[in-house]
Order: C-alpha cells, then sequence, then structure tokens
C-alpha cells in the first residue's frame, strides 16, 4: 500500500482542487462567457460601470450559485465527518439521524398542505417560508432524536443510531402521504426538492447558507481533538478527560445548522457527506484535525464539479444535482474502496 | 438595480416598436418588419403558447421551448429549455431572449425572478383552465413578439371559432354524459378531479365529469371507479399506447362494471390537444362534443 500522505500535502491538495473547480464552474455554463469576458466582468466590479449581459449573468446568476455549492459542499463534508466521528460508525451520514428527511418533511408540507393550513404563512414569510420551515424541520427531528437516544444520564449511540432510522422510515411514509395528497404542480415542486438543486441561489439565500456553515465549521474546529479520543471508545475518552456528553451535544448541533441550513436551501444532495470524508481518511489517515477542513475542501469542491455538469450537460435543460453527485461520487467511491480496501 | 435599469431600457425600445407598428405604419407595413432583424427573440414555455407563436408566423422569433411544445412538428427541433417547471437560469439566458412566455405553472420561480433580474422580460400568463387563458396567451405573445395586429386577428377569428362550438353544445337536447378522465394507467388510475384541465374540458364539451369532492388528480381505487358510473372514459392517445392499447385497456378488472365498459366508449384525443388550452382548442372541444353525443346515442 501507498504511504500517507503528510497533513499539509492533503489539506494543500483538496484547498487546490477546490479551486480548480471554482475556476472550472466560473468559466462554464450554458451561457457562454469567454475568459476575457469573465476578467472584465471581475476587474470592474463595485465600478457601477456599464453593466454588459455577461456581467448581469455572472454576478446575479452563476456567481451565487459557485458560493452555494461551495457552502452546501462544505456543510455536507464537514457534517458527515462529524457523524462518522460520533458514532464511530463509517455509513453515519447526516442523513442517517434524520435532518435530512426531517427537513425534506417540513418542506414537502409547506408545498402541498401549505397553503390550505397556514394561508397568511406565505404572505408574511415570502420566499423564505419553505427554506425556514425545512430548516425548523430538520433541528425539531434532530433534538427529537437525541431526546429519544438520552438513557441514565447519557447518550447511547445505538439508539440515536436506531431511533434516527425510524423517524426516516416515518418521513418516507408521510413524503409518500403527501405525495397522494399533491396536485401535479406540488408533486413536480415536491420531486425536484427531493432531488437537490443549487438552481434557486439567491444572493440573500447564499449568504445566509454561507453564514451559518461557516459558523458550524468554525464551531467543528474544537470537536477534532476530542473525537479523536472518543475514536478510541467513550470510556478511554472519558479517562483522557474529554465530556463526552458536552462533545456529543455541540458535534449534534453543529451539524443540524449546517445540514438543515444547506438541505433547506438545495433539496437533499445526497453522497457528499458519506464520500467525502471517507476519500479523505484514505488518503490521510483518521486524524480529525486533518480530515474534518479537508473533509469540507472536498465536499466543496466534489458539489461545484457535479454542479457544473448539471448545469452544462444538458444545457439549456438542467440536470438534478442529486441525480449526478450519486452518479459521479459513487463510482469514485467505489474503485477508491477497491485500491486502498486495506484502511477502512 | 442594474437589471432593473436593462429591463426599462427593453420596454422603451419595445413601446417604440409598437408605436411604430401600431400608428405611423400600420398593419398592412408589418411584413417590412419581419425582414427586420431587431424583432424580439422569444423562449415559450408551455405548447400552447408555442403553437401561438406558430399561428403568428413568428416561429423565426423562437429561440426556444420547453419539452411540453411537441406540436407544430417543427417545434420540436427548437433548443429545448426543459421541463417547464424545471428550467435553468442560465440555460434560458443562454438563448439570449428578449422575453420569455409562460404559465403560472412554470418555474421555479427564484429562476424566473434570476431572469427578470437579468433584463429580460418574463411575461406569465394565468392557466386557470378557462377560454380566457387561450385570449391571454394569444395577447402575450402577440405583445412579446410585437405582432399585436396579427394577434388581434387570430383573437376574433379563435373567438368566432369557440363561439360556435359553445352554442353548438349548448343547442344539444341530450343527457350530459358522465365521463371519467383517466391520466395514467398505472396500478390505481390516476384519475381528475374538479379544477382540473379535463375538468374544465369534459364541461365545455357538454359532459359532466363522474368525479367529484376532491381537487387535481389523485390515484383511484377499483371500487371507486366503478362507483363513479362513467358512460364515457376519457384518456390521452399516449396513456392508452403507453398501456398497450385499446384492449388491454378494456381488460381492467374494474372498468367490467362501470355503463363505459358495456358500449365500450372510450375517448382518445391527443394530450397537448386535450388539455394544452391554445389555439387548437375549439376543435378539439368540437370532436369531443360529437363523440359524447354519438357513444350516448
Amino acid at each position: 500500500m501507498s504511504q500517507r500522505f503528510s497533513a499539509r500535502a492533503v489539506l494543500g491538495g483538496s484547498a487546490l482542487l477546490l479551486v480548480a473547480a471554482i475556476v472550472l464552474g466560473a468559466v462554464s455554463g450554458a451561457y457562454a462567457i469567454s475568459l476575457s469576458q469573465l476578467w472584465n466582468v471581475l476587474t470592474t466590479l463595485g465600478q457601477g460601470a456599464d453593466k454588459s449581459p455577461e456581467h448581469l449573468v455572472f454576478l446575479n446568476i452563476r456567481l451565487p450559485r459557485l458560493l452555494l455549492g461551495v457552502a452546501a459542499g462544505a456543510g455536507l463534508g464537514m457534517a458527515g465527518t462529524l457523524m462518522q466521528g460520533l458514532f464511530r460508525n463509517p455509513l453515519a451520514d447526516p442523513g442517517l439521524v434524520g435532518i435530512s428527511s426531517g427537513a425534506a418533511l417540513a418542506a414537502g408540507v409547506t408545498i402541498v398542505l401549505g397553503a390550505s393550513l397556514w394561508p397568511s404563512l406565505p404572505r408574511t414569510l415570502g420566499s423564505w417560508t419553505l427554506v425556514l420551515m425545512a430548516f425548523g424541520g430538520g433541528l425539531c427531528v434532530t433534538l427529537l432524536i437525541y431526546g429519544l437516544s438520552r438513557s441514565e444520564g447519557g447518550t447511547r449511540m445505538a439508539l440515536m443510531l436506531l431511533a434516527g432510522i425510524a423517524v426516516n422510515a416515518l418521513a418516507g411514509a408521510g413524503l409518500g402521504f403527501l405525495s397522494v395528497m399533491a396536485t401535479d404542480e406540488q408533486l413536480r415542486s415536491l420531486q425536484f426538492w427531493l432531488l437537490g438543486s443549487l438552481g434557486g441561489a439567491r444572493w440573500s439565500a447564499v449568504l445566509l447558507v454561507a453564514a451559518a456553515v461557516l459558523a458550524a465549521c468554525v464551531a467543528a474546529r474544537s470537536l477534532a481533538a476530542p473525537l479523536n479520543a472518543i475514536a478510541l471508545g467513550e470510556a478511554q475518552a472519558a479517562l483522557l478527560g474529554v465530556d463526552v456528553e458536552r462533545i456529543k451535544r455541540r458535534a449534534v448541533v453543529v451539524t443540524a445548522v449546517a445540514v438543515g441550513a444547506v438541505t433547506a436551501t438545495t433539496g437533499i444532495i445526497g453522497f457528499i457527506g458519506l464520500i467525502a470524508p471517507h476519500w479523505v481518511r484514505m488518503v490521510a489517515g483518521p486524524d480529525h484535525r486533518v480530515v474534518l477542513p479537508a473533509s469540507a475542501l472536498l465536499g466543496a469542491a466534489l458539489v461545484l464539479c457535479a454542479d457544473t455538469v448539471a448545469r452544462t450537460a444538458m444545457a439549456p435543460a438542467e440536470l438534478p444535482l442529486g441525480v449526478l453527485t450519486a452518479f459521479i461520487g459513487v463510482p469514485m467511491f467505489l474503485w477508491m474502496l477497491r485500491r486502498f480496501r486495506g484502511r477502512i | 438595480m442594474n437589471g432593473r435599469r436593462a429591463m426599462h431600457i427593453r420596454f422603451h425600445r419595445r413601446d417604440v416598436l409598437r408605436l411604430l407598428g401600431a400608428s405611423s405604419l400600420g398593419a398592412a407595413a408589418l411584413p417590412l418588419f419581419a425582414q427586420e432583424p431587431k424583432l424580439p427573440k422569444l423562449v415559450t414555455v408551455s405548447g400552447a403558447i408555442t403553437e401561438v407563436v406558430y399561428l403568428l408566423g413568428a416561429e423565426g422569433q423562437l429561440v426556444g421551448t420547453d419539452t411540453t411544445s411537441l406540436y407544430p412538428a417543427a417545434a420540436r427541433a427548437t433548443p429545448k429549455v426543459g421541463y417547464m417547471r424545471q428550467l435553468s437560469a442560465e440555460g434560458l439566458l443562454s438563448l439570449k431572449p428578449d422575453a420569455i412566455i409562460a404559465t403560472n405553472e412554470s418555474g421555479p420561480s427564484v429562476v424566473l425572478d434570476q431572469v427578470r433580474s437579468a433584463g429580460v422580460k418574463v411575461e406569465i400568463i394565468e392557466a386557470d383552465h378557462s377560454w380566457g387563458e387561450v385570449q391571454r396567451k394569444v395577447q402575450a405573445v402577440g405583445r412579446a413578439a410585437a405582432r399585436e395586429a396579427q394577434a388581434r386577428e387570430l383573437q376574433a377569428k379563435l373567438d368566432a371559432e369557440w363561439a360556435q362550438v359553445q352554442q353548438r353544445v349548448a343547442a344539444f337536447k341530450g343527457r350530459k354524459p358522465r365521463v371519467l378522465f383517466v391520466l395514467s394507467h398505472s396500478a390505481s388510475p390516476q384519475v381528475s378531479g374538479e379544477k382540473t384541465a379535463a375538468h374544465a374540458v369534459i364541461g365545455f364539451a357538454g359532459g359532466i365529469n363522474a368525479l367529484g369532492g376532491f381537487q387535481g388528480y389523485r390515484p383511484m381505487t377499483a371500487e371507486a371507479m366503478a362507483s363513479a358510473a362513467p358512460d364515457i372514459i376519457l384518456t390521452s392517445t399516449q396513456g392508452i399506447e403507453a398501456h398497450g392499447g385499446v384492449d388491454r385497456f378494456w381488460q381492467r378488472p374494474e372498468l367490467a362494471l362501470t355503463p363505459a365498459f358495456r358500449k365500450r366508449s372510450l375517448i382518445t384525443q391527443d394530450a397537448l390537444l386535450l388539455l394544452g388550452f391554445g389555439p387548437r382548442t375549439p376543435a378539439s372541444i368540437a370532436d369531443l362534443h360529437e363523440k359524447f353525443a354519438t357513444a350516448l346515442a
């Protein structure tokens, strides 16, 4: 087996990958913007000069979408690492503890029943209704599962996993019921929401998600060393002086904030939270101080690459992002599994 | 801010065109404009709207359509912007249209907002399954394509056709048939309740929707279908083909209990023609009405 790469090499490599993905995403798209036009747009930023169509397309549509992709990928990659570290289970994924399905169920209820249940709600919250409801739904389910998994002063991870699976099944049934209730139009909105897309990137939403993900990433930094201790087992971690309960609580909240904010804006983007941390661990080893930031960088790069394909492959039409993250991510992941099977 | 400014500029240009077309040159001079390369370029999102573009002779201005734009056949060859509810902002803008004409069933709305903010005019037509919907489609295309005189002519012609069809339906003295529309033929067939295009179409053609009490399309149990007692089953040609033909269709067990089964009363029409609410709607309704009458005779 080839040697593990140093922390610096892994972080530098994933940062380079992300930069490459950003550049690739910036220069490709259905609307042709040449490199010189892009240069022109970037150099005249903030000068209030005459705005060409390239200006408007790049600044209003492509740039917010790129940033949303970075925030979403970073949030999902980081949250996936936290979950896998917390559960000491390589299968863990933010979807597993019900954050995504809680958000999806709340979004579904809003899309299908929103108009009849709370007719005044869309008027007061406007286009934020869906985002806030989805975020709230993700958070509620996370808290519910966290509550269910507490016993005798501790949080039992096996209970949490089972509760998460049960709640996921319930949310799936709820969505199935909603799809029967839905009109044709609502069904389409629901379906596209479940497949994920960065197409709804507005500056206001992008900044909100970016702020939430950034805050979550900063908070996650202090979790890296305790998670390394927890990897040895909870009892050992406690012996090493780690307040295991506090770490679990913080990790769950950080994950819920990051994934809730991302999912609320983009719909469900699958596999990034599962694949990115594994990929990093295969080349860098299990140290969370490296895996956490590198997974965030790699997750962002993966989402951007998938979205670039989503935007261009069928232009002027668009492919659902969730389909592409699976199509691109899973074969890569399987190859990595084979190549580095000794390190899982 | 800047998006809005650009939109104003476009408005001005179009207003100037409209003034020129309407007052100084008059309708007779409009063919001159057809050679003018500056005519506004259009993207249409909805099969019926695309049909209007072709009827107004504006197909040269058409730079893109959605996947529901299947008629006339030439519309299939235009660049496709995807399904009407999953549009892409950059995709739409890459075709560099001056205006996008869509119904309120199109989306996502964020994408339409983004397109607007890039300075492209977006015309949204409310799809309420009425004759007014057809009229609004004709007017909107006329406005956006700078062919308002032709649009008025077309609307007058269609209004006359529609009045004639409505008269014929109103003059019919026989019993109104109970009609069941089946959207798809999966294990539980999807049928149409109130507030659907199919519900409106059945009413216009002089029938009664065999199902009421719910809105939109729903999967229906076999027993409920039998108790709805339809005289006629209405469905799309595409739906019957996907189900494997008419003979396969009548083998469904729940149908054997309906009045429609005894006479094998099945009416099919092309989905876009039947539910599109476009310029071919008067012809579609006339055809349906005639078939309703024969089915009950």
